[in-house]
């Protein structure tokens, strides 16, 4: 059966290993879940046999487990440990590699001759996709596009997974990140999981997407089904217990002074994990290196902290040697700043920061606290 | 004390004094003689008596700190339309600094000693001239204050 | 009135993160510390920037630092940093001569405002090095001059013979058109001078406040004292424009390092009109 942008079929789940091995004989290595060292990881994928089937996930803060799934679905997890963003910009690119010439140098690679592999991201969480969309503003900025994330996300095949149950930490709905799915993708699965049957609908977002689905096995959607994907997020949205202020932005604009950054800082540990999970967190540094023969040097640029105490590094020292401070920077950039700077919320949700956090810091409580320590706008 | 007539408008013209009530102001200028000093004079040095200060008219005054066995350091000046001089008004009324003329300098100079009487018998008139010369004080102090932090921040340079 | 580009668009590199070769055409150690090159770019062409901006200096092999442009914006043939060794690479570029060749990155950041200024009357205040990044815009006036009223420039220094392009300021003094205030923190007796804080001799300038625009480049901790003492003489916030420092990192606000509140100093900086970040400014460790 031929698909189109927008129908909902049905295939099994034999078939989405069939999707896997055409992406890969496609030349298009296929990224998705796995489990290493006991979370799941979004690494290279050969087959669905690889994938945490039977897997369900917990998580609070300062908590992530695996446990065993009650229903043996493929993507019974909510979300792995990291992002996708490491295949985007990845946590070391090289920026150049030069050589001496003379008394000056010659540059021989720069990141825009990076030919990057096209990649499919198969299990993008609804959160995730409004992640990637945030890290498609930030790297596109008026006048200058980064060539890197340009050449890397311009090749990404995106099949998304809608969410049909959410873990402690989730908090997309209030956030605007998900639990529905809702933005560019090439294909929208919901896995349906019921007595004696495991499909997945499918819905094509795009001709590549509708494209691949046309090259499967499927069959139109029941209306039964139809009505059982669908009710899938809104049942994501219903567990979750954690909610963001929409008022977050402005509260942070008042609380620049607030005593309760005190109070984080004598619990936050400037681990700099949450910054590391994040899916939209984009500082870095970078790193000049020469071999022993001083004739051959090349840039690095690598994931930074605002956590670090070198990231505010000024002549004369660091602007930020509070905890409180880079705390403060930390969470007023991610929910404040960032609409000022990209027109959207640097947050979306997907709880990985509290879950993470050694001491199971919660910006969402930080923020309610943030509200009652005067960060109010007085209309409450 | 010579052409008291003619010092009425000098005094009142200076904006130490701007705005400064009519008969206050005959009163001071009992006390007020006009000077000029030449380039490199004292209009005052370290340890003397402090009895008077000086409305500056023109020119540019250079207070400097004797230094046993070096040259003087000059370490502030202070320019037409200013003051110069407060030690007059605070105990034991000796010059902690010598205060010479960087070119010509021409002054009006007020008697400490006679307006610290009438200040005693006119407190009002007392706290006028305190309310001159408290905010004087507090903005030299504060510049001050502002040139020690610059010179703890600013790198000397590193040779 | 604040209608002037952000960000760089003038002479916006091809590829912002790749280092272009310059050879050192001429070294000039100006004061104890500090030195200024003039550069050339090896491959020939061009290089156009707006007063104010900066660039990002690459040592081969070592390492990158940021730092203003200091020349005149009109000359086609050479662009002029001027350098305080403050770290290893400017210590490493200090012992660098004329034949040598760094990397180039910009320009980059916002520069200070021109053709919106046209009529003010204009003081500078700053000191030390400070002077450096104002010194194209000082140019740039002064090309123009008949487009603006009185120029006024106070610059302080540690000691007398630390004045930073004490030649140009002996130039400007001369100018009938532009009065120039020099305060050193102390000198030699005899020394003829003013003595005391830039403050000071901001306040004893005579600034007619209402049509000033005024242009504050200082260490952070030194601009506040300074906008004080133009607020005292009636110069607005929205007439007062000043440059703060960051940890400038890409220049093209990607790398995050530089934000101070909602902006990336290096691509919304490092100018800003006083009064958008006034609210600002004196938050501690923001």
């Amino acid at each position: 059966m031929r698909a189109s942008i927008g129908d909902k079929v049905i295939f099994t789940h034999a078939e989405l290993d069939r999707l896997i091995a055409l992406l890969w004989g496609d030349g298009i290595p296929v990224v998705g879940p796995k489990v290493a060292d006991g979370a799941v990881v979004y690494e290279p994928l050969g087959g669905i046999g690889e994938m945490p089937w039977g897997w369900s996930d917990e998580s609070g803060p300062g908590h992530y487990r695996l446990v065993a799934g009650e229903d043996g679905a493929l993507f019974g997890y909510s979300l792995g440990a990291q992002g996708w963003k490491r295949h985007l910009y990845p946590p070391r690119q090289n920026l150049f590699r030069a050589e001496r010439a003379g008394r000056g140098f010659r540059i021989l690679r720069s990141v825009g001759d990076d030919a990057s592999p096209p990649m499919a991201f198969l299990g993008v969480r609804a959160c995730e996709l409004t992640a990637i969309g945030v890290l498609d503003r930030v790297f596109s900025q008026e006048g200058f596009e980064e060539p890197g994330y340009r050449s890397r996300r311009g090749k990404v095949i995106i099949i998304a997974v809608e969410c049909a149950r959410a873990v402690g930490t989730c908090f997309c709905a209030s956030a605007g990140g998900g639990p529905a799915v809702d933005g560019r993708f090439d294909i929208k699965l919901n896995e349906i999981v019921e007595d004696g049957g495991h499909v997945f609908l499918a819905v094509a977002g795009s001709d590549t997407g509708a494209a691949l689905l046309s090259r499967l096995s499927v069959v139109p959607a029941s209306d039964a089904q139809i009505i059982i994907a669908a009710a899938q997020p809104v049942e994501a949205a219903r567990q979750q217990s954690r909610r963001m202020d929409a008022e977050a932005p402005g509260i942070l604009e008042r609380s620049l002074e607030s005593p309760h950054w005190d109070d984080v800082a004598g619990r936050c540990l400037t681990c700099g994990n949450c910054t590391m999970v994040c899916p939209t967190c984009f500082c870095t540094t970078v790193e000049d290196v020469t071999d022993l023969s001083g004739n051959h040097a090349e840039r690095w640029r690598l994931w930074d902290s605002c956590f670090t105490i070198d990231y505010s590094h000024i002549a004369g020292g660091a602007l930020r040697q509070k905890a409180s401070s880079r705390y403060r920077q930390w969470l007023t950039h991610k929910l404040s700043t960032w609409h000022r700077q990209f027109g959207m919320s640097g947050c979306v949700g997907c709880g990985r920061c509290i879950a993470w956090c050694p001491v199971g810091i919660d910006i969402t409580r930080e923020i309610e606290s943030l509200r009652k320590a005067g960060g109010s706008d007085g209309t409450d | 004390m010579v052409q008291i007539e003619g010092l009425g408008p000098l005094v009142a013209t200076h904006p130490f004094f701007a705005d400064m009530d009519g008969s206050a102001l005959e009163t001071i200028v009992g006390c007020c003689a006009n000077e000029v000093f030449r380039t490199g004079s004292y209009l005052y040095r370290q340890g003397e008596a402090a009895d008077k200060f000086y409305l500056i008219r023109d020119g540019l005054v250079t207070l400097e700190a004797y230094v046993p066995g070096r040259p003087p350091i000059a370490i502030e000046t202070v320019e037409a339309g200013e003051i110069i001089g407060w030690s007059w008004l605070v105990k034991p009324y000796k010059w902690s600094n010598d205060a010479r003329a960087s070119g010509t300098v021409r002054a009006v100079s007020v008697d400490g000693a006679c307006l610290r009487r009438k200040m005693e018998a006119d407190r009002v008139l007392g706290y006028e001239i305190y309310k001159r010369f408290l905010p004087v004080m507090a903005r030299r102090l504060a510049q001050n204050r502002e040139r020690i932090v610059e010179l703890a921040t600013e790198p000397a340079g590193f040779d | 009135m604040d209608g002037y580009p952000k960000g760089n668009a003038v002479g916006a590199p091809v590829d912002p993160m790749i280092p272009r070769p310059f050879r050192i055409t001429k070294v000039k150690s100006e004061v104890p510390g500090v030195f200024s090159w003039h550069l050339v770019p090896v491959d020939g062409g061009g290089f156009a920037y707006r007063p104010g901006q900066f660039n990002m200096l690459y040592l081969f092999g070592v390492g990158e630092v940021a730092i203003s442009i200091s020349g005149d914006c009109r000359d086609g043939e050479k662009i002029v940093h001027t350098i305080r060794i403050a770290g290893s690479v400017t210590k490493a570029m200090s012992s660098l001569s004329v034949g040598d060749v760094i990397g180039v990155r910009g320009p980059f950041g916002r520069p200070w405002p021109v053709e919106p200024i046209y009529g003010s009357d204009l003081v500078f205040v700053t000191g030390t090095i400070g002077l450096a990044p104002l010194r194209p815009l000082i140019y740039e006036v002064l090309h123009q001059r008949d487009k603006f009223g009185r120029v006024i420039i106070c610059y302080g220094s540690r000691g007398t013979d630390d004045i930073l392009y004490e030649d140009e300021l002996h130039l400007w003094r001369g100018r009938f058109d532009t009065n120039v205030h020099v305060t050193v923190h102390s000198a030699p007796s005899g020394y003829r001078g003013r003595i005391g804080s830039v403050a000071a001799a901001v306040r004893a300038a005579h600034i007619e406040g209402g049509d000033t625009q005024a242009f504050v480049c200082r260490s952070e901790v030194m601009t506040k004292p300074a906008v004080d003492a133009l607020h005292e003489r009636g110069v607005s916030s929205e007439r007062i424009w000043v440059t703060l420092e960051r940890n400038m990192k890409c220049g093209i606000g990607l790398c995050g390092h530089c934000q101070f509140g909602p902006t990336f100093m290096c691509r919304d900086g490092p100018v800003y009109r006083f009064d958008e970040i006034e609210h600002l400014f004196e938050i501690r460790e923001l």
